[in-house]
């Protein structure tokens, strides 16, 4: 395995009572959660519990109507870029006219600045991001040729192009093969190894419990955060998830449907064997 | 045969005539390719006809009927987007609603005008042979800094076309370059006036774009097939126009969709003959 990333800053966040109004009603209620440098950290919750809000507030794509966020302990807007988000897939339009390493290449703009093209060692970082996301050999591809996993991992790449101190990403487990999984979960242990922070959203309990140092049990507002083992209780499970949770003969079963994709299963995690 | 091509060409109206149809061909294919890819046609369709009153109210005022198009065309561009934004409708409705009203304000200013000077159907169809030696100015002028911004922002309405989210997470300013591309498109509205008009500019922003679309797989090779295949159309159209006695205007932009049915048809890995061809086998059976 190539380690050719060098380590970088490790990234603390910090989200201070952030209340995020989506025509009036709250979307995120009164959030407050910090995050240690280098850690990683699963969060969870059912459908529309502002999972995806959150991410985007935190990018700055979104008005926070209280609260604030800092980074390395600066105000958030007040730093340099520093942030990548891996959004859902179904946010692009995958028929547009550009090949994967152009799409890899976008990751490079933030650095880049007005006016300037791609130099050499833009082109490197592409190339390497690419190679640690294997999917080197589509470079050339148009991006709409791609399966459903490549395109997971395209968008991976550019996240990784972007050399970010603090990695989102939005259900990147969701509606994708298994080795494309796999590749996911290889990398978030590559980035923490180089202390990139990770924020991941995922319907997968199991798969939280068992990859994340910290879960964040998220319904609009912070239900629990801490170790999984702490957060992942069928009292808290059952204040996140409501009536959408059902205990059959001690697992918890969420009735929960994934978003819209081809791979429309639900996905029912069973969390250990929750005791009624 | 030769003949034929440059029999036409002995008279200035048809060379001025052609070089400005060219040269409006390429701008609104290389623009038009943004307005394709990012869905845009129905409003670069209300900026066009928001130019009517534009030019009535400049000709009225005796100002440049240039500027007072450009003005219009970017005024309703914004408009749409602050009741789309602010009044909780959709877009298509508010490009809808201003189309309209853009519209009926300027052939009723200009019915009030009663003049000649400004004849109506000119403005709705264009009128190539009128081209003056300034006009062919402007138009290169305008399309030069048209076609620069294109380039110097290329990456930059890449990604905000592409993927508004990470232009957002990128710290790129989404709405001013929003803002720019819909300048970039009143522009070639404006410059398009004379050639095609009003009525048919939004086909010349978006056949020949469309049509390269489906022939290629990057945005570079895109924009530049759709030129070509912009000032090709301008070209056949005008000498279509020549020989048949057919309004120019009419006659670039149905030679233009020929060029779309033709790939469409037969554009590799994409159109219908391919994608049936592929299909043969499962009924053959």
């Amino acid at each position: 395995m190539t380690q050719s990333a060098s380590r970088v800053i490790p990234a603390s966040l910090q989200v201070n009572h952030v209340t995020v109004r989506y025509n009036g009603a709250p979307a995120l209620d009164d959030v407050t959660f910090g995050v240690d440098a280098g850690l990683r950290v699963a969060v969870v919750g059912p459908n529309g519990a502002g999972k995806s809000t959150l991410f985007k507030a935190i990018v700055g794509l979104l008005p926070l109507t209280r609260g604030e966020i800092r980074i390395h302990d600066v105000l958030f807007g007040a730093h340099q870029e520093c942030v990548a988000y891996v959004p859902q897939r179904e946010e692009v339009d995958w028929r547009f006219p550009v090949t994967v390493s152009d799409v890899v290449m976008m990751g490079r703009y933030g650095s880049l600045g007005w006016l300037k093209r791609p130099g050499k060692r833009d082109r490197e970082i592409v190339a390497r991001c690419l190679e640690q996301m294997g999917v080197a050999h589509l470079a050339k591809h148009p991006i709409g040729d791609l399966s459903g996993g490549q395109q997971q991992r395209v968008f991976l790449a550019r996240a990784l192009a972007q050399e970010p101190h603090i990695l989102l990403m939005d259900e990147p487990f969701t509606g994708v093969d298994v080795p494309t999984q796999e590749a996911t979960l290889t990398l978030l242990d590559q980035l923490l190894a180089q202390g990139v922070t990770l924020i991941v959203s995922t319907h997968d309990l199991n798969l939280a419990a068992a990859h994340f140092e910290r879960v964040l049990l998220l319904n609009r507002r912070v239900i629990a955060y801490d170790t999984p083992e702490r957060v992942l209780t069928s009292e808290n499970l059952r204040r996140a998830f409501g009536t959408h949770a059902m205990f059959v003969e001690g697992n918890m079963i969420v009735d929960e449907c994934c978003p819209p994709d081809e791979y429309t299963t639900v996905q029912a995690p069973s969390v250990e064997t929750l005791k009624r | 045969m030769m003949e034929l091509l440059t029999q036409p060409l002995v008279y200035t109206f048809m060379q001025r005539g052609m070089l400005a149809a060219v040269m409006v061909g390429i701008l609104c294919a290389v623009v038009g390719s943004y307005v394709v890819l990012r869905g845009m046609a129905f409003l670069g369709d209300a900026m066009a006809h928001a130019i009517l009153p534009g030019v009535a109210v400049a000709y009225v005022l005796q100002g440049d009927i240039l500027i007072g198009a450009l003005i219009a065309a970017i005024g309703v561009a914004l408009g749409i987007g602050f009741f789309t934004k602010h009044g909780a409708i959709k877009e298509d409705t508010a490009i809808g609603i201003l189309f309209a009203a853009t519209l009926s304000l300027g052939v009723a200013l200009i019915s009030t005008i009663r003049t000649y000077a400004l004849d109506l159907t000119h403005i709705l169809f264009g009128n190539v042979l009128g081209v003056s030696d300034s006009d062919l100015v402007t138009i290169a002028i305008l399309g030069a800094i048209v076609l620069l911004t294109v380039i110097l922002l290329y990456k930059e309405l890449l990604v905000v076309s592409f993927d508004p989210v990470l232009a957002a997470t990128l710290r790129l300013p989404t709405d001013l370059l929003r803002n720019v591309l819909l300048v970039l498109i009143a522009l070639v509205i404006v410059v398009s006036l004379q050639i095609v008009g009003v009525g048919l500019v939004a086909a010349m922003l978006v056949t020949p774009a469309a049509t390269a679309y489906l022939l290629t797989r990057r945005l570079p090779v895109m924009m530049l097939v759709a030129a070509g295949l912009g000032a090709l159309a301008s070209i056949v159209g005008l000498y279509l126009s020549y020989y048949f006695n057919i309004a120019s205007g009419a006659a670039v932009v149905l030679t233009a969709t020929v060029f779309f049915f033709v790939v469409y048809l037969v554009a590799p890995g994409r159109g219908l003959l391919w994608t049936a061809r592929r299909q043969a086998p499962r009924f053959s059976k």
